[in-house]
């Protein structure tokens, strides 16, 4: 077969290897893990009663989960999961609306999305701390 | 479903080194992706050192001079060397952008170069944008009428033809729709920014009468609806154009036509 008629099977060029994130495509995917986070999370909460029924000495295992580092780490992604996805959901709006498109403004308001969820996390958790 | 890595036959190695000429001082670095048909191998990333004081200021001044007196087998698309053509869309340092609008001495350090990104590689930085000259006949870019022609110009007022301002002007350089996560996972189905871009084009043109059946033609949950306001598109549009909010003008228009 001569040279211009052999089938070539052409590479595809890099992608996600290459390109550069930006902030607004890297809180699109956050948005939807966080989303997928919050879907797991509610098992949790499921568990969480479960386990509230069952009798005071299984509750007490899982409240030691909770109290323990890799349970405060799942019970803080979730807390800030369920305020992120919030913030986030709203901006998308704005966004239906036809509102924030310029670069500057979607940088905007994807900066206030990660202040406001981070500080609504934080006072949540204190108040949490405080109330129990 | 979305593959993240690259395929086996599409795995980068490391390629040539084309050091400067003796006595350059200002030398900048541009690592340039390379990929031929002929030798069966896979793609390999290539290393020029040019020397800075005999060229041009743009990126495609870079590739021209490589082309001419380093390595002629470079590939690339050129054609009008200021940004009206949309031939040398090439992804460099890490954005989608035109080589001949970008000014080498925005980037610091090494210059690295690729083709258009998700995309079949023709040979080098060329892509084969087959696909999406697909897609932009699907969405019939020309103007439709069902009325009798007048017997001169179809008129539009100021106002009516301002709304066509920011769609015209797009090049269809695939900057943007390469530059999409949602095009890379489903270039296939969903239509992307740029071809969206001009349905909207046409949606909003006052003088066109098939806005019912180019709004049909578009509701689907792939051809429009992967868009997920990733922003991509508008970031690195080298016209400075909006996709990201053209494609919200149809999803409003879907939305406004059913109430």
């Amino acid at each position: 077969m001569s040279v211009a008629n052999r089938p070539v099977h052409r590479p595809l060029s890099p992608h996600l290897q290459v390109y550069k994130w930006q902030l607004t495509s890297v809180m699109s995917l956050l948005h939807r893990a966080t989303g997928i986070a919050l879907s797991v999370g509610a098992l949790y909460l499921v568990l969480w009663v479960v386990f509230a029924s069952a009798s005071p000495s299984t509750y007490a295992k899982f409240q030691a989960f909770n109290i323990s580092i890799l349970g405060r780490f799942v019970l803080g992604g979730w807390l800030f999961s369920a305020f992120y996805h919030l913030c986030n959901g709203i901006r998308h709006l704005f966004w239906d609306m036809g509102y924030g498109f310029e670069i500057k403004d979607a940088y905007r308001s994807g900066w206030i999305v990660v202040a406001v969820s981070l500080a609504a996390t934080v006072v949540s958790w204190i108040v949490g701390l405080r109330l129990a | 479903m979305a593959e993240f890595t690259l395929p086996a036959n599409s795995k980068i190695g490391t390629g040539e080194t084309y050091k400067a000429p003796g006595g350059a001082k200002n030398i900048k670095t541009f690592k340039i992706y390379r990929w031929t048909p002929d030798d069966g191998k896979n793609p390999s990333i290539d290393t020029y050192e040019v020397d800075m004081d005999t060229c041009g200021p743009m990126v495609l001044d870079a590739l021209i001079k490589i082309k001419n007196e380093i390595d002629s087998s470079l590939t690339f698309r050129r054609s009008c060397r200021e940004g009206v053509c949309g031939s040398c869309a090439m992804n460099i340092d890490g954005t989608n952008t035109l080589a001949c609008t970008m000014y080498i001495s925005d980037v610091k350090g090494d210059i690295k170069i690729y083709p258009l990104p998700h995309m079949p590689v023709v040979r080098d930085l060329v892509p084969d944008l087959t696909v999406p000259y697909a897609q932009l006949s699907t969405i019939e870019p020309w103007i439709k009428t069902t009325t009798q022609p007048p017997t001169r110009e179809r008129l539009q007022s100021p106002e009516e033809r301002a709304k066509l301002d920011g769609l015209w002007e797009c090049i269809l350089c695939f900057c943007c729709s390469t530059a999409c996560p949602s095009y890379w996972w489903n270039g296939e189905r969903y239509l992307g920014p740029a071809i969206l871009l001009q349905a909207y084009r046409w949606l909003a043109d006052s003088r066109d009468e098939a806005k019912g059946e180019r709004l049909d033609q578009l509701e689907d949950p792939f051809r429009l609806y992967r868009c997920h306001t990733i922003m991509n598109c508008t970031k690195t549009c080298p016209k400075h154009l909006n996709p990201a909010k053209a494609i919200a003008e149809i999803k409003k228009m879907m939305v406004e036509r059913t109430i």
